[in-house]
């Protein structure tokens, strides 16, 4: 008995230390890069805000971060959402549409995130209420989704759905204090989501459900409303980076705006120690998941390797962590090692 | 054990012993198959049936133990291997590809040629050979899902059936059938009988026991009780043999103090019931009164305490509380009128795994409060501690994850959960179920200290002699129906096991 | 006679019909529209993309995903083009890249079974690393100028009427023939029916989990090899971003074509009509010339919300029965 107990503390250390790993990925990352490029760590002040390579690869990671935090949350309940590029085409076409049309800017901004809601209740309707696998029923709007951004686009006849806005160009590239501002909107974010995660108890319910919906409804949680509530966040922050993307470059693309951010902003899910299984939310880990990411693509850059080689490391590290992930994988190693030992 | 017994028998196992982490599930067990003998196995959840059955058809390895077929040593590493030595299982789920044809799930991995090239009309002829070999007739083509499962389960066994199967194993073959579906298995049962070949029937429905079996293997926490001629051991002993443990400290401690039902009604079930599920029942729950819910595996005890709950809609009668109010239209307003169930399935009811003590303690509490009111880290922290010190919960802190657990332990989190919810109604389905003895005793013993701080309880479970021990009054179960209830001095175990045999009526 | 009411045919009909109403609502707008000449500039535009999606039948119908598709496409075609131009012959570069497809396919399967994790984030592994190898080979387009590669392009079936059969078309047509075979009359194609449907019960039926998974993956990774041979000979050419994407045709191709994405149901000819589908009602589009193109990922979306909730009914009512 008190052999078992030992045995399940040491691997619950183990556990406990895998969230230990990112950072030691970033850290080793950032120290690799110092080593190419000895004025990697360099930061200096133009035009008032803050620039250098860490700020960068700060700056660059928002758009998949705001993404990450939404999918850490439809993951922790056991689901995905494929549709979050498309969520993030859809809320930039409504910004060009609306600033076309005369709309407040402030308006406009909520405009964007409420579509990105709007997409997050037509996932979360159809997993929660039709019981459609996530994978499956996310997979309409992932197809549809920039379609419907590019007929937005038509909607004031323009082939160069491009706007001036203040307002929501600050959001993006503006700065505040040095600070650049995407940063801060990030933060306040961030922010949000870790309160009503954390100091409420949607967090435990959604990790409750994740872990054992059947439980969880006879422990009184409403698991369906749970799973909605999640997918209604993840368009919320999909909306968010649709906002950040499109006043980067002050144009509607719907149909290369935010490609690929879904693959990586589960990525960033799966690297900050979130499971595919469900049960867990690791909001910190997840931002820190989309900086591994966006340190090896800056690093990449700098090392003067094509930035394609970016796919294949991207790869390797997805296939590293999911060997470390998998049970079966990882009792297959222990028995080996103890085996020997 | 003469040689001319194992010569006749087609199977005998002998010393069978099987061991899980923390639960030894098979303790050398004896038991021998004779040819054209239909050999009932029986026992309640966690006996060892299933872990029998999976030893001898090679799904699981043995730890101990011989097994001899005809006469011959064996050794299955896979369900093929005992397949192929004759010996064919047709599982409790029915294993079947349900949105495949019957033609496809008779002759899957079964045809084929060179390439494995499968020639349709082949396997037809093939499909209908087996439907022929128990008098079926069924549309070939026709999806398999959209049959009835009664003729599933034949299908099952037609797929099982080769010319030369020695053995069938049929693992509770009638738990989903009616009676006119079970009185047709029973027929290709009796048919395959006459032919010589040796039948294994588990099932919980003692009249299908009685009507189909020649001999009875009783087994009871991983150990053979008994085995016997069906004709020569009557119902009650049976059911005492499956559910009966020796009268034990529990009991005695307890006997005696029983108290009068005087407390308020504080839950009213009238007439509530739901087709297919349990016919509709009338039951009373009283404050410091313990009631308890007795029957066999299959009677509707988990039924009872779920439409109680409302985690089962039921489709007709009501549920009323103390002062009047509806209760039970769902769990979480079952929580908020003040009920609690804590569910017979651990694993996949009772407890998320993955979360803590202290998150699974609080979850129903906070369920309860709604998810804008969090329950503060400080409290969550107190209360979970708190419960750990009163339930005696061994574990070095509340953050432990609760699949780390022992079994007993994690029943003191579901229990911990419930009493977080400060209930006044508590459900408890199989409460002891899996743990050990030191942890049993600790649940009879909170169980009457609950009751006399004024809570009303339910505990429905499997094994009698603790029902007898912590119940003011006991309801009796048969076959998905509220049979009647005992009181006071009534409550004895050979009263119950009358009645849930019902030869007196 | 009951077999033709059976339930899991009812999406392939819807698709059969779905296909057949598109094509005649094109014919009463556009005069030129209800030709063999359409039906085959249909068929060689869009072989490629249901060659791959015949390949994504198998896998989805195991119950799997595949989305390494249009990487596959991608970096075969850029190794044909740069092959040829180190002077291969394109017969060789297919080949060997048929075997490759092959060999990454049963790797990515071998994955799967053998770390038990979901075939959605291996595959996209996948996705990566193949994307990755595209540029890796080459960042720039590169034509493939082989004779036999115009040979290839010469080959061609006059339909009546003056529609024309191309090469690609019948390669695609025989593949899916022989995707049809392998799925309906061979072992291997009822075990993955079986894997789909209930992968415990296929086990305890005695069905090799493990090698069909390895084999399903293996077979999927051949048939996208080969969808990118096709339209490397096609466009002959080879372009690093080729196929982006195009697994979600794929996919969509397939259940467009009435197989069930939880697995175990369809049909492989059900996938031609599927991909069949998209390629009409881009056609119809760009026939319509006015319309944009926005018009044909929404209707594609439409399409796939209906058919997965005709989906979702169906096996709720297959369910039904084992309760």
């Amino acid at each position: 008995m008190t052999d078992t107990n030992a045995k399940t503390g040491r691997f619950h250390g183990l556990l406990q230390s895998r969230a230990i790993w990112p950072l030691l990925a970033l850290a080793l990352i950032l120290i690799v890069d110092g080593i190419i490029s000895p004025n990697f760590y360099d930061i200096r002040i133009v035009e008032g805000r803050l620039f250098g390579n860490l700020i960068d690869i700060f700056y660059r990671a928002v758009p998949t971060a705001m993404v990450a935090l939404g999918m850490a949350i439809v993951i922790g309940t056991k689901g995905i959402d494929l549709s979050v590029g498309s969520i993030a085409a859809i809320s930039g076409a409504i910004i060009a549409w609306r600033i076309q049309a005369g709309d407040p800017h402030g308006v406009v901004l909520f405009y964007a995130v409420g579509a990105g809601a709007i997409c997050g209740m037509w996932n979360g309707g159809l997993v929660a209420i039709l019981g459609i696998q996530p994978i499956i029923a996310t997979l309409i709007l992932m197809v549809s989704g920039r379609g419907i951004g590019m007929l937005i686009n038509l909607f004031y006849g323009g082939t160069n759905p491009s706007f001036q806005s203040d307002l929501l160009q600050g959001l993006s590239t503006g700065s505040i204090a040095y600070i650049p501002t995407r940063l801060i909107v990030f933060a306040v974010l961030f922010v949000v989501v870790w309160l009503v995660l954390r100091r409420t108890a949607l967090g435990l319910f959604v990790e409750a459900t994740g872990g054992n919906a059947a439980a969880s409804n006879l422990a009184g949680v409403n698991a369906k409303l749970i799973i909605f509530v999640a997918y209604v966040i993840c368009g919320i922050m999909a909306g968010w980076a649709g906002v950040i993307l499109t006043a980067d470059t002050h144009t509607s693309d719907p149909v290369s705006v935010a490609l690929y951010i879904e693959l990586d902003a589960i990525l960033a899910v799966v690297i900050g120690g979130g499971s595919l299984a469900g049960g867990r939310i690791y909001l910190g880990m997840t931002v820190i998941g989309a900086l591994v990411i966006q340190a090896l693509t800056t690093s990449i850059l700098i090392s003067g390797l094509p930035p394609e080689y970016n796919l294949i490391i991207k790869a390797l590290v997805v296939l590293f962590v999911l060997v470390l992930q998998s049970e079966k994988a990882r009792r297959g190693l222990m028995t080996k090692l103890w085996g020997k030992a | 054990m003469t040689s001319d017994e194992t010569q006749n028998a087609r199977v005998t196992m002998r010393g069978i012993r099987k061991a899980y982490p923390g639960v030894l599930a098979l303790d050398g067990v004896d038991v021998d198959i004779y040819p054209g003998e239909v050999h009932a196995l029986l026992g309640e959840n966690g006996a060892g049936k299933s872990t029998l059955i999976k030893v001898l058809t090679g799904a699981l390895p043995r730890d101990a133990g011989d097994i001899h077929l005809e006469g011959r040593a064996v050794h299955f590493a896979t369900t093929g291997d005992a397949q192929l030595a004759g010996i064919s299982t047709v599982y409790q789920e029915v294993n079947l590809i349900p949105a495949m044809s019957v033609a496809q799930n008779l002759t899957l991995q079964k045809t084929g040629g060179r390439f494995g090239v499968i020639s349709w009309r082949k396997a037809r002829i093939e499909a209908q050979e087996k439907l022929d070999r128990l008098g079926m007739k069924l549309d070939l083509e026709r999806a398999v899902g959209s049959y009835s499962v009664a003729i599933q389960q034949l299908v099952a066994i037609a797929r099982a059936l080769d010319e030369d199967t020695r053995v069938l194993v049929l693992d509770e073959p009638t738990a989903s059938l009616d009676a006119t579906e079970t009185a047709a298995l029973f027929d290709v049962v009796r048919a395959l009988k006459d032919k010589g070949i040796a039948i294994v029937f588990i099932t919980h429905f003692l009249d299908q026991v009685y009507e189909i079996s020649d001999r009875i293997t009783v087994l009871r926490n991983g150990q053979r009780v008994a085995t016997n001629m069906a004709a020569d051991v009557p119902r009650q002993e049976l059911i005492s043999m499956m559910i009966g443990r020796e009268l034990g400290e529990v009991e005695q401690a307890f006997a005696g103090r029983r108290r009068d039902s005087d407390g308020d009604i504080v839950l009213s079930a009238k007439g509530v019931g739901k087709k297919r599920v349990l016919d509709p029942f009338t039951l009373d729950l009283r404050a410091g009164e313990a009631v308890g819910l007795s029957g066999l595996l299959g009677s509707g005890r988990t039924e009872l305490v779920k439409l109680l709950y409302g985690a089962i809609r039921s489709d007709e009668g009501t549920l009323e509380m103390k002062g009047g109010g509806i209760a039970g239209t769902n769990p979480r307003a079952s929580l908020d009128a003040g009920i609690v169930l804590c569910p017979e399935d651990r694993k996949s009811e009772g407890l998320v795994g993955e979360l803590s003590i202290r998150e699974n303690i609080i979850l129903s509490m906070q369920a309860k409060q709604g998810w804008l009111a969090k329950v503060s880290r400080a409290d969550q922290d107190r209360i979970a501690q708190e419960m750990i010190t009163a339930l005696a919960i061994a574990t070095p802190d509340a953050e432990k994850q609760v699949r780390q657990l022992s079994g007993g332990n994690q029943q003191k989190v579901v229990l911990a959960r419930a009493l977080a919810c400060a209930p006044k109604i508590m459900l408890l389905d199989e409460p002891t179920r899996g743990i050990d003895v030191g942890a049993h005793a600790e649940i009879l013993a909170l169980i009457r200290k609950l009751c006399a701080e004024g809570l009303a309880l339910l505990v429905a479970s499997s094994e009698i002699d603790e029902v007898v021990a912590s119940s003011d009054r006991v309801a009796v179960l048969r076959d998905r129906r509220k049979i009647g209830e005992l009181a006071g001095d009534d409550i004895t175990r050979d009263n119950i096991v009358t009645m849930i045999a019902g030869e007196d009526d | 006679m009951s077999a033709l009411l059976n339930k899991k045919y009812l999406p392939f009909y819807a698709t059969v019909f779905v296909f057949i109403a598109i094509f005649l609502i094109g014919g009463a707008m556009y005069k030129n529209f209800l030709t063999t000449r359409v039906l085959g500039n249909i068929l060689a535009d869009n072989s490629f993309i249901i060659i791959a999606a015949i390949g994504a039948t198998f896998v989805i119908l195991s119950g799997g995903i595949d989305l390494s598709i249009g990487s596959m496409i991608g970096f075969v075609g850029v190794s044909m083009a740069v092959l040829d131009s180190m002077g291969w012959n394109p017969l060789a570069t297919a080949v060997l890249m048929l075997a490759f497809g092959f060999a990454f396919g049963a790797f990515q399967g071998w994955v799967i079974d053998g770390l038990d994790i979901q075939p959605f984030i291996i595959t996209l592994a996948g996705l990566f690393l193949l994307r990755g190898a595209c540029f890796m080979v080459t960042i720039n387009s590169v034509p493939i100028n082989h004779e036999w590669a115009d040979l290839y392009t010469d080959i061609k079936i006059r339909l009546p009427g003056k529609g024309l059969l191309r090469s690609s078309a019948i390669v695609m047509l025989v593949s899916l023939a022989i995707g049809i075979f392998v799925a309906h009359f061979t072992r291997f194609g009822t075990n993955v029916y079986a894997l789909g449907g209930d992968k415990e019960s296929a086990r305890l039926m005695g069905v090799n989990v493990r090698r069909t998974t390895v084999m399903v993956y293996a077979v999927a990774g051949l048939y996208s090899a080969l969808a990118g041979v096709v339209y490397a000979l096609y466009t002959k050419s080879g372009y690093p971003l080729a196929g982006s994407t195009l697994e979600l045709s794929a996919i969509a191709s397939v259940v467009l074509g009435g197989t069930l994405l939880t697995g175990g149901v369809g049909m492989v000819a059900g996938t031609l009509f599927g991909g069949m589908i998209l390629g009409l009602i881009s056609t119809l589009i760009i026939f319509n010339g006015s319309l944009n193109s926005a018009w044909i990922l929404i209707s594609s979306g439409i399409l796939l919300f209906a058919f997965i909730v005709l989906h979702r009914f169906l096996v709720g009512s297959f369910d039904h029965n084992r309760q």
